[in-house]
């Protein structure tokens, strides 16, 4: 198995670095932000001037090379905008999207099973089919355009709750965090519900299929014979055997979730990550895009690779193996 | 009974009332600024918020008129000396007295600030600063230099004592952020909030505001959400779709006005063959049209503004025949908006010997200015209406500008016929002439962002004589001719409008609209 880890890590070097020329070549053919951030009124010397401060005037071999000796060194270049290590503004806008990212999974899970068990367990009731309706939604509609939907409906028309952006924060455990405050909860309602709504659509479905496909076991109907309450039956036999695939599921996806969660921070002015690649890309600043996708690729790596280990340490006729071409 | 409910709605109203002279303001802002160091980066957010701290020798008004600030007066004193008489009792934040060494360390720290993606060396080289007594400080140039005090209206004067071998993020953090201005710097977390506090101790009187938030909200549909659920006080770069409606709506009010910025075309006149203007069927031509001064004429002419105005602006904007508005120094008299007349543009074009019209190409930006890709839109049907059949290409600013300035061979404008917009920082003619007009020249730094490469010789010598001339009313003269020849004789440009900024407040505010589109909470005024 350690040699299985050791060569997974290796193969995730060797994406990083491809992922890091692809971007850097990707975002150096798209242009530089010079023409953006230099002020008009510039003349051509200025102009000049700005484009030696950002190393720009090299060949593009050289500023691969050089950004490739410091990544080594764990310098990921700084920010053509903000003049600071772009690990730095990642990692400081970190806590915010995990936060939505963990509110988000919370509302999935703790919404999604009950729903996805109660419509598995009365497919035929009105409420068992508006849910599934429901889900469909979840899956279909546009997030932007649900988000502000959700502004339009509890902010401006009802007035209960704020459009937008991240309360004070606190230090927890070393980390700005606002979820401890109401103030912070009533921040992060809406956003997280807007970004769970995929991953609860998905839930639900899961555990509904997972449902009836359990409930028709011998083991239910045996412990059913033998007494077992209908209540323990079901939040017992039927929710432990409907949790493997669910579990699963959103521990890959909430790579995804902290990735994309991009849309959602852009409508709700959620100050994290995606906020910050998104403003990033419009004005190309190279450094920061670079580092973000190479985080996130890391940290898709270790997600899958956990998964992987995890599977064969909970199901032990898996073996971990190589995929050979 | 009756006087336990007087003395509660008394109470209400009092507690009301208490809340609209709130010491606090909140604004969603559309563009955060990208540092708190005031000399790391010009660019309109930064120059723009980071007033609230600092200030300069010269303010511009919210009409971008040249007011005094930490300096009481200025005047040249000799053909290259300008003396400078600087504010007495001023105190920086952390309580020491503002002087004139002050003013002379910004003079160096602002020219060389590390990485610095637009530096303020533009506005600071080549003059030296010299400190005369605690209160006097004299700049000299080599040359004779007319633009000084407009030029000190741009440049923020820093703390000597606090800025000392500080770098741009000792200023983010705040450790080096010590102004003279009428709030403090508080804090600066990114994407999330901007936060100043009053500086009881303001030479000017005591601010409006214990507190100034701002929260930086770019997507526009969102920041009107804020607003209209009463999240924050003001927004900034309310969308034009959304106008008429929040017109209607009793928990807003707007304030618009006009801003510095104008929108034109640039039409290549260099190359012989450009790589945009083709004949009708889109095939290369070997003679380039637009260097025809009637072509340019004519195109002029084939474009309806008020047209533009009321239906792609949504009336929000107003046309424009120059470089500048009436309220700035520069404007000509002599130049109105070009009249729409398709008839006598058809004729103007079989005179030039292009009557059976010829093809083009027009590329534009679509996320910079209000309604620009729309803009492009309709010139492209105009155009194609009067015999120039028009293709439309936008693309996002980040693509854009770079394409259009250095896109083609030997790092030349890439694009034939571009749509583009220019905003007067300084709040005078002369640096759109420079920078628009006068012929593409590196050694002299004029034509920067000549894109287009008109070339008048006329248009140089006037604007060149201007950059020299100190006096304010003979410059004024030689501006407006300039202005008179480049644009109403020779058609270097074809100006379409200026543009006009609209924010939104709660009632009980009003917002002095700048021209230079700044959001400032000391132009917020509260009214009964």
């Amino acid at each position: 198995m350690s040699v299985f880890i050791i060569r997974r890590l290796l193969q995730s070097v060797v994406v990083i670095w491809v992922m890091s020329l692809l971007v850097f070549g990707g975002v150096y053919l798209i242009g530089d932000p010079i023409d953006m951030l230099i002020n008009p009124e510039a003349d051509q010397e200025d102009i000049d001037a700005a484009i030696r401060a950002l190393g720009l005037d090299k060949p593009i071999h050289e500023q691969y090379w050089f950004f490739l000796i410091n990544a080594l060194k764990g310098d990921l270049g700084n920010s053509f905008i903000f003049n600071e290590p772009a690990l730095q503004l990642i990692l400081a806008r970190m806590p915010a999207t995990m936060e939505l990212a963990f509110a988000s999974l919370f509302i999935a899970i703790f919404l999604g099973v009950p729903l996805g068990m109660w419509a598995g367990l009365h497919p035929e009731s009105i409420a068992g089919r508006s849910i599934m309706t429901g889900s469909i939604l979840g899956f279909s509609l546009p997030s932007f355009w649900v988000g502000i939907m959700f502004i339009m409906l509890f902010a401006v028309i009802l007035g209960v709750l704020p459009a937008g952006g991240r309360a004070e924060t606190t230090e927890f455990l070393g980390m700005q965090v606002s979820f401890l405050s109401w103030d912070g909860l009533s921040h992060i309602l809406l956003p997280a519900v807007n970004l769970a709504l995929f991953k609860l659509s998905l839930v639900i479905r899961l555990s509904r299929a997972g449902t009836q496909e359990v409930i028709h076991q011998d083991y239910i109907k045996f412990a059913r014979a033998k007494g077992v309450s209908e209540k323990r039956v079901i939040l017992v036999h039927v929710l432990k055997n409907i949790m493997i695939p669910v579990v699963t599921i959103l521990g890959l996806e909430f790579g995804s979730v902290i990735a994309f969660a991009v849309v959602t921070e852009t409508i709700f002015a959620w100050p994290g990550m995606g906020k910050l690649i998104i403003e990033s890309i419009d004005q190309l600043d190279r450094p920061v895009i670079v580092a973000y996708l190479m985080i996130i690729v890391f940290m898709f790596i270790v997600i899958n690779l956990v998964v992987d280990i995890m599977y064969s340490v909970l199901d032990p006729r898996v073996r971990l193996q190589d995929v050979k071409a | 009974m009756r006087k336990i409910f007087t003395a509660l709605v008394a109470g209400a109203a009092l507690f009301a009332a208490a809340g609209v002279s709130a010491q606090e303001i909140r604004i969603g802002i559309a563009q955060e600024p990208s540092s708190i160091d005031p000399h790391y980066h010009n660019l309109g957010p930064n120059n723009g918020f980071l007033s609230h701290v600092y200030e300069r020798l010269v303010m511009q008004d919210s009409k971008q008129r040249l007011k005094p600030s930490l300096a009481v007066s200025w005047k040249p004193i000799s053909e290259t000396v300008w003396e400078f008489k600087l504010r007495k009792g001023v105190k920086w934040h952390d309580g020491t007295p503002f002087t004139a060494a002050d003013v002379v360390f910004t003079g160096t720290r602002g020219l060389n600030v590390p990485n610095s993606p637009s530096s303020f060396a533009t506005y600071l080289k080549g003059k030296t600063f010299k400190k005369i007594d605690d209160h006097t400080v004299h700049i000299s140039t080599e040359k004779p230099y007319p633009l000084m005090a407009t030029e000190m209206s741009t440049i923020m004067i820093v703390s000597k004592k606090a800025a000392t071998g500080a770098q741009t993020k000792d200023f983010n953090l705040g450790t080096a952020a010590i102004g003279t201005g009428p709030y403090k710097f508080v804090k600066w977390q990114k994407g999330d909030v901007v936060e100043f506090a009053r500086n009881d101790d303001y030479w000017g009187g005591k601010p409006k505001w214990s507190k100034v938030v701002l929260k930086p909200i770019s997507s526009a549909p969102t920041r009107v959400a804020a607003m209209l659920a009463g999240d924050v006080d003001m927004i900034d770069g309310v969308p034009t779709a959304d106008i008429e409606v929040l017109k209607k709506n009793a928990k807003v009010k707007l304030s618009q006005g006009i801003s510095n910025r104008v929108i034109y075309l640039h039409m290549d006149q260099q190359r012989d063959n450009s790589p945009f203007v083709t004949d009708k069927d889109g095939n290369p031509l070997d003679k380039n049209p637009l260097k025809d001064v009637r072509v340019r004429k004519a195109i002029s002419m084939m474009i309806n503004r008020p047209a533009i105005v009321e239906r792609v602006m949504e009336g929000v904007a107003i046309p424009a025949g120059q470089l500048v508005s009436e309220t700035f120094f520069g404007n000509t008299p002599k130049l109105i908006p070009e009249k729409y007349d398709v008839a006598a543009a058809k004729n103007l074009l079989k005179d030039a010997g292009w009557g059976d019209g010829f093809g083009l190409t027009i590329h534009g930006p679509n996320n910079r200015y209000i309604n620009d890709a729309k803009i492009a839109e309709a010139i492209a049907q105009m155009l194609t209406r009067g015999g120039i059949p028009t293709k439309v290409v936008t693309m996002p600013k980040n693509v854009y500008f770079k394409r259009a300035s250095r896109g083609g061979p030997d790092k030349t404008p890439e694009f034939s016929f571009i749509l583009v917009g220019w905003g007067s920082g300084t709040g005078e003619a002369s640096s759109p002439l420079k920078s628009l007009l006068a012929t593409y020249d590196k050694s002299k730094g004029h034509g920067a962002s000549n894109r287009g490469r008109h070339s008048n010789p006329k248009v140089d010598a006037l604007v060149e004589q201007a950059l020299a001339t100190v006096d304010d009313e003979k410059r004024r003269a030689l501006l407006q001719q300039a202005t008179e020849v480049g644009i109403g004789e020779s058609q270097g440009i074809i100006p379409l409008h200026y543009q006009v900024n609209t924010w939104a407040t709660r009632p009980g505010l009003r917002y002095d609209a700048r021209t230079d589109e700044r959001t400032l909470a000391m132009d917020i005024q509260i009214v009964k």
